[in-house]
């Protein structure tokens, strides 16, 4: 065996042990710090996007009744509401939060490769949140152009915040993409070189691969999000005509000609659509891995899951146009997205006959994690079956802008990796935090968080059939639009309260937890990742104390034949691990396959 | 090592020592983590000037593309930043064949050469300008300004890998750190400098 | 085992919902029946795989429920199950695509035969323009548009100038005649959407995009802008009448071409001044209204406002709402002007008067009225409150304040707005709710007092 000194293990790579309260919790260049920095703005971002989401349902689901809120609300609730739990909410929490933590952890490094760069990256991110915010106290209010941001309509004067509004907003995800640029560089070349020994990029657990492959998708796909509102900034402040053609907007002229609205679509989805997959591939990586450790089994396929990872990533790059099937687009693209979109469904099904098949035949704990992850299958399936809806081109020509559309991506990308942030944040949490949470809270948000939601969703793909438009502040009188749907709008804006305050019940759980809950096991599900292995719980600086942990097997030795206990650290050596009578010596399943 | 192996290893079979598993060097990266962040960084800088480029060749096709006139002193600025590029390199071959001397001479010359590149872009700016093209007058015009400004922004941005460079350079306590930090900045460059000839190319023939 | 219970429940509600749903697909009006047929198909498919992947993993988690004395398989994969399923996935996604083609490439197809007709969207209003006899639709362009030409119509291009020209929010179409609608917008995106029709697309300014479609069943339809294109979006409405093609053509007959058009928006202020008399007994000689009389002040509202509003009187589409108390006094004033054109020539009148700001008899919270009104109201009224002609919107500055609250009441409470011949009513109705009350609608008035 060649010695070989892991990069974050090397003297000169460590920097000094924090000693005050501002390099230990503010200006922290601890991976773990940044981590729950980046966890809890983020979710305080969420929770201001929550309750937004809570105002305009309120709007929606009763139309005459809440005068305060007025159509330029209403469009700016919605916008905000979008773009904060996209960008900073689930992307920052999935790469800023899990990414941060798990990496070096579970790859048994020290910290980040580059320590500074993440303090950097936090900082930056918390710059672009409070940019963001700022939209709110400026004259005119946050953007109300949709997440999309569309222009000409984003920066003209029918749209509220035509002004400060959507340059702050376009400042704001600059900003962003700057901080996540900076993350991302870490992840990759801390999952590429700072792995300890033993640890190769097969051994690697599920969560890592779906981290690492959506940081690789959003250091090429934000780009395109950068380009598009550095256009839109000159269009808008220096009067040049990328996208602006000849307008008369509201009775006046404007100063631009010959632009294409159509372009900036185009850069905005070839971000847009890979965007999708940074939140859901993590998402994959983590629920794959909390699935394993308590359902006792390995899970089902390693390689398939890791090469749809890779194939999901791949694709997702090629099929961005099937969010403008009717966009005015030259319509034969149709075609070719069409397909590509669909091909894109057999990699996910895989993932999905993969989880239920680890299932089968396991030993399953129905735990807290477990039922998050449970309940994330069925709404995975269902929201990813209704995307199969709108990526086949001529059946988005009836769906297209409709409740469907709503309901179909609040399925699979709100409800799916909510669920599993939660799956995730309950399973680690005793690990961040050595403490124990409250299983009884824990379970009635479950039930209230899947339940309810359901209960919003499902129905309101039935509205999107009958032609039910979205971003439409009141319905009015149509000819096709019955009372009873605006019956059924006041109790999915029900459901929608119910789960807004059933959400405080997380936060009450999280933070009593943190100072009164119980102490924790430092492996309480028994996992046989690295960072349950830590020497101290939760892992002091450095993460492992005097020695890097060495590993010696794959992250999913679970109930194999023969071992006494149902799962197998990976670092455990071989000739450690006890066995049941009779059983005669631990072996690697290899010896026995080529014998 | 083949991407391929490593992706269709069965991680379960075999441990690092048996001889038909992939051992652990092998699934390895060679090279150090500011190398590959440098070539993770330059594949992202890639994407952002691909995206305005495959957005100019869209932009273009609409009637209202008035190309802009070429400029000789851009020629003379393209060739300020390659003698930059070039500089680089030799410093790096110098510090290789220990004459430390012509190191900090040549990290000064390629910084004084970038400046003067900047400086000549700028120039170009105000000429344009000055006969009336300005930004907004045509989306060729707004292009122009656009990248040439982008691309100046991003050699500013190698200020830094410069200046780390010039640090283990002048301290010289560390050899190989030193010459990492040479390499890449030279790295840097001779990409900018590929980006930079992309990009004039593309202004100025269509 | 609750969760086992839940999840076999969940699935059978869901198949329930589905099947009992009041809420589904409008009856279809066009020939594009082959979506509905591929939505079927897409149904049985995708019903089926989340109907047995929930139940599978249902009673996995039953059946394998945690035992301490039992141990989960060890089976890291299992190849020939793994390519069975993919091969079967593939299977079942060809099954949807394949027919979803087919019917696309018929999109995008236009038959030969298919009559156009150009579909025109602008903040937040729909306006249509048929080709006329010689079929062929002429030049138009945004830059181009005046108050008396909202078209933009290129008047050098031979080809437009019988264009026919339909300045309100109410098109038709022939039964049984395949169309090829042409899209374009002034300002921003649009989207021109029937939900009968099933197809929709996307207007784009400074191109023109297209759909096309065979109406099947007459009747009246609405059009819904589907693309958010500012803080109007939601009342942005047409009407699409699809009727026969001896009814269609009648109602051709009666629309005006660019030079007609043009002419009725005209009007001539000196030959109104004679029949001003009638009005002036009530809104004074000089346009400035009577408090007293319930009359609001004319002088400074535009033409095009004035003459609509006559001819709504005219026609009962105003003033004949119960619960209009002053409303119907107007009918037989406004009958005295028996043409168009001396209603054109009044208004351009009324037009010419000079305007001098009206009495302020209301007072309220301006600061309150002054956010309400630029979050809501200023948009299309513009932000100093003169109007803005493009969008239909009167002027409010200086304008009569008592009548400006009773019109605003008026609209809250339905008795004005609602009438079908109201073109834009239904936009006032739709942006008042946002106003609580008397109170709220007494400040923005009190705060359009102060924009002079």
């Amino acid at each position: 065996m060649t010695t070989y000194i892991p990069i974050a293990d090397r003297d000169e790579e460590l920097h000094d042990h924090p000693h005050s309260f501002i390099t230990k919790w503010v200006f922290s260049q601890d991976h773990k710090v940044i981590a729950i920095q980046y966890g809890c703005t983020s979710i305080f971002v969420g929770l201001i996007a929550l309750v937004l989401s809570g105002l305009m349902r309120l709007q929606l689901g009763y139309p005459d009744s809440f005068a305060f809120i007025d159509p330029a609300d209403y469009y700016q609730f919605v916008t905000m509401h979008g773009m904060i739990m996209v960008v900073y909410l689930l992307t920052a929490l999935f790469l800023g939060g899990f990414g941060n933590y798990l990496i070096p952890l579970q790859l048994g490094a020290r910290d980040m490769v580059f320590p500074f760069l993440n303090m950097l990256s936090y900082w930056f991110f918390f710059i672009s949140v409070l940019i963001l915010l700022a939209s709110f106290l400026v004259s005119g209010g946050p953007t109300g152009a949709g997440w999309t941001l569309y222009p000409p309509q984003a920066i003209l004067r029918g749209t509220p915040g035509h002004d400060m509004g959507i340059t702050l907003m376009l400042a704001s995800l600059a900003v962003f993409i700057v901080a996540f640029t900076m993350g991302g560089l870490n992840y990759v070349t801390t999952v590429l070189q700072a792995r300890t020994h033993g640890m190769t990029l097969m051994r690697m657990p599920l969560s890592i691969w779906g981290i690492f492959v959506a940081t690789i998708l959003g250091l090429f796909a934000f780009p395109a999000l950068f380009v598009s509102a550095v256009m839109m900034v000159f269009d808008k402040i220096v009067g040049t005509s990328f996208f602006m053609p000849a307008i008369l907007s509201l009775g006046e002229a404007v100063d631009h000609k010959g632009g294409s609205p159509i372009l900036f679509q185009h850069l905005f989805w070839f971000f847009g659509h890979p965007e999708v997959y940074i939140v859901a591939l993590p998402a994959f990586g983590l629920v794959s891995d909390v699935i394993s450790t308590h359902a006792r089994k390995n899970i089902f396929g390693y390689r398939m899951m890791v090469w749809a990872i890779v194939a999901i990533g791949a694709l997702s790059f090629i099929v961005w146009a099937h969010h403008m099937y009717v966009s005015g687009m030259n319509p034969y693209f149709g075609f070719f997205f069409a397909f590509t979109t669909l091909v894109i469904a057999v990699p996910t099904a895989i993932k999905v006959y993969n989880w239920v098949l680890t299932l089968w035949q396991g030993n399953i704990r129905l735990t807290v994690p477990m039922l998050f992850a449970m309940g994330f299958i069925f709404t995975f399936v269902h929201g990813g079956l209704t995307g199969i809806f709108l990526g086949n081109v001529t059946i988005d020509l009836p769906l297209s802008d409709t409740y469907f559309v709503i309901a179909h991506f609040h399925m699979v990308m709100g409800v799916s990796p909510v669920l599993v942030l939660f799956a995730s944040l309950y399973h680690w949490f005793p690990k961040m935090s050595g403490k124990m949470f409250n299983q009884t809270m824990a379970k009635v948000h479950f039930w209230g968080t899947f339940l309810g939601t359901y209960a919003i969703y499902l129905p309101m793909h039935y509205l999107g059939f009958l032609g039910v438009p979205r971003r439409y502040y009141s319905y009015g009188t149509t000819d096709f639009i019955p009372d009873s749907a605006q019956t059924l709008n006041a109790n999915i804006t029900n459901a929608a309260i119910f789960v807004g305050i059933i959400q405080m019940l997380f936060i009450i759980n999280m933070v009593w937890s943190v100072f009164k809950g119980k102490k924790a096991d430092p492996n309480p599900w028994e996992a046989t990742t690295l960072e349950w292995q830590t020497p101290e719980n939760p892992p002091g600086h450095g993460n492992w104390g005097s020695k890097l942990p060495v590993v010696y097997r794959w992250a999913y030795e679970y109930s194999v034949p023969g071992v006494k206990a149902d799962f197998v650290p990976q670092t455990i050596p071989p000739e450690e691990v006890e066995m049941e009578e009779g059983a005669g010596p631990y072996i690697y399943r290899g010896e026995e396959e080529h014998a | 090592m083949g991407l391929f192996r490593i992706l269709t290893e069965k991680p379960w079979l075999h441990s690092p020592q048996t001889p038909e598993g992939l051992t652990f060097e092998e699934s390895q990266i060679s090279g150090s983590p500011q190398k590959t962040a440098l070539l993770f960084f330059m594949g992202v800088v890639f994407a952002v000037f691909g995206l305005f480029i495959t957005a100019y060749f869209i932009r273009m096709e609409l009637d209202d593309w008035r190309p802009m006139p070429e400029s000789t002193l851009l020629w003379i600025n393209t060739l300020v930043l390659f003698l930059a590029s070039v500089v680089l390199q030799l410093t790096y071959n110098a510090l290789n064949s220990d004459r430390a001397n012509f190191v900090k001479l040549g990290l000064l010359a390629g910084a004084l050469l970038t400046a003067a590149f900047v400086a000549g872009q700028y120039t170009v700016w105000q000429q344009m300008n000055g006969q009336g093209y300005l930004i907004n007058s045509n989306p060729a015009n707004a292009f122009f300004y656009v990248l040439t400004g982008i691309h100046a922004l991003h050699l500013l941005g190698g200020l830094w890998v410069w200046t780390r460079a010039g640090i283990r350079v002048w301290t010289g306590t560390n050899p190989e750190k030193e010459r990492l930090a040479v390499e890449l900045c030279a790295l840097y460059w001779h990409f900018l400098l590929l980006v930079w000839l992309v990009v004039f190319a593309l202004l100025s023939y269509t | 085992m609750p969760f086992i219970v839940v999840i076999v429940l969940l699935v059978i509600l869901t198949l329930a919902f589905h099947f009992l749903s009041p809420w589904w697909f409008t009856p279809i009006a066009s020939n594009w029946g082959a979506i509905d047929t591929t939505i079927d198909i897409t149904f049985w498919v995708t019903g089926f795989v989340f109907v047995a992947v929930n139940l599978f993993m249902a009673y996995a988690v039953y059946r394998f429920r945690y035992n301490k004395n039992r141990k989960a398989k060890y089976e890291p994969e299992n190849k020939k199950l793994e390519m069975w399923l993919t091969g079967l996935t593939a299977l079942g996604v060809a099954s949807m695509l394949a027919p979803g083609l087919f019917v696309w490439a018929d999109f995008v197809n236009v038959p030969e035969d298919a009559h156009e007709v150009e579909v025109i969207g602008q903040q937040w209003q729909w306006s249509y323009r048929y080709p006329g006899p010689d079929g062929i639709l002429g030049a138009a362009d945004s830059d181009k548009i005046t108050p008396t030409n909202p078209f933009g119509m290129d008047i050098d291009d031979p080809a437009g100038r019988d264009d026919l020209l339909v300045n309100s929010q109410t098109m038709h179409l022939p039964l049984d005649r395949p169309v090829k609608i042409l899209l374009r917008s002034k300002d921003v995106l649009h989207d021109y959407a029937v939900a009968q029709f099933r197809v929709k697309m996307d207007l784009v300014p400074g191109e023109v995009s297209y759909l096309w479609l065979t109406p099947t069943v007459a009747g009246t339809y609405d059009i819904l802008c589907e693309e958010h294109c500012g803080v109007g979006h939601f009342i942005m409405r047409g009407k699409v009448v699809v009727e026969e093609e001896s009814a269609y053509n009648n109602w051709l007959a009666t629309l005006p071409n660019t030079a007609q058009l043009t002419a009725q928006l005209q009007g001539d202020a000196a030959q109104g001044q004679a029949f001003y008399a009638v009005c002036a007994a009530c809104h004074g000689a000089n346009g400035e209204g009577n408090i007293a009389l319930n009359a609001p002040k004319l002088a400074g509202q535009e033409a095009w406002y004035t003459k609509r509003h006559i001819q709504y009187f005219k026609s009962g589409v105003r003033g004949a709402t119960p619960g209009d108390t002053y409303g119907p006094q107007m009918a037989p004033m406004a009958a005295t002007l028996a043409t168009d054109a001396m209603v054109a020539n009044v208004a351009a009148y009324i037009e010419s008067m000079p305007s001098t700001p009206a009495e302020q008899t209301v007072t309220g919270d301006v600061a309150n009225g002054g956010r309400l009104y630029q979050a809501t109201c200023g948009y299309c009224h513009g932000a100093d409150g003169s109007g803005v002609w493009a969008v239909n919107a009167p002027a409010l500055s200086g304008m009569s304040d008592w009548y400006l609250v009773r019109q605003l009441q008026y609209f809250k409470s339905g008795v004005r707005g609602k009438n079908e011949g109201d073109e834009y009513g239904h936009q006032m109705t739709a942006m008042v709710t946002g106003l609580a009350d008397d109170e709220v609608i007494n400040d923005v008035v009190a705060y359009i007092n102060t924009l002079r």
